[in-house]
């Protein structure tokens, strides 16, 4: 498992093939990537800065990493978030999931995914033409993470 | 002492990304520390609001108003997380 938190781009061709390098156990590798749009709420954006809580983030992501783990037989886990200031088509996070098959690779990557829009501690400041602004928090995002919530246990 | 972390707008609105206070008598809690903070003035009684989305972590893990915090404690305010 890998996690890290860093100002650098990464390859990300390079860091999936790195992923499943030499195990035959491996059927299936699932990976997102974020990357920097240059519009966003009907404003063009110029720059987007990240900022994190250095130690809690790289934590949160441990454990969100961790937890799908618990939930899905996987092979390796690799998650890489950039912070600082990027501009429109930077890429912003990677992750990627392997496992023997499609299924639990493809769900493990959304679930992560999900879980780190909500509960990993970064936070996004845009510089649009009228200036910057902190990029608000989406209910969808908190609605999209809820979909992994365990179904409710009727009361005793 | 408790160590107090602001992070994003929060920070800029306080003006104060971290500082290293002494727990008063009777503050144990997440939310007896927020009470006590807004007592500063307008400033951090409205970035501190009890209607504003404000999240928490004490020693780096989720709190919610209820957490105790005691001395040697890290404890961090933050609006919603925003990454991805």
């Amino acid at each position: 498992m890998t996690v890290r938190v860093q100002t650098e781009d990464f390859d990300a061709g390079a860091e999936i093939a790195r992923l499943r390098q030499g195990n035959a156990k491996v059927g299936a590798v699932a990976a997102f990537i974020g990357v920097a749009r240059d519009v966003n709420d009907g404003e063009s954006v110029a720059t987007l800065t990240l900022e994190h809580y250095p130690g809690m983030t790289e934590r949160a992501l441990e454990g969100i990493a961790a937890e799908a783990r618990a939930r899905w037989r996987l092979i390796d886990v690799l998650v890489i978030h950039r912070v600082g200031e990027l501009k429109p088509t930077d890429q912003i996070v990677i992750v990627a999931v392997a496992s023997a098959n499609r299924g639990e690779a493809f769900a493990a990557c959304e679930f992560i995914m999900d879980y780190l829009k909500t509960r990993a501690p970064f936070w996004k400041k845009e510089r649009t033409p009228q200036g910057t602004r902190w990029v608000e928090s989406r209910s969808s995002d908190g609605e999209a993470a809820g979909r992994w919530d365990p179904p409710k246990a009727d009361m005793a | 002492m408790v160590r107090l972390l602001y992070f994003a707008r929060l920070r800029e609105d306080l003006g104060c990304a971290e500082e290293t206070i002494e727990l008063p008598p009777g503050v144990d809690t997440v939310a007896g520390l927020r009470a006590h903070l807004m007592a500063r003035g307008s400033a951090w009684r409205q970035g501190l609001a009890q209607g504003r989305a404000l999240q928490v972590a004490v020693n780096q893990d989720m709190a919610q108003p209820g957490t105790p915090v005691k001395p040697g404690d890290e404890v961090a305010f933050f609006p919603p997380v925003t990454g991805g």
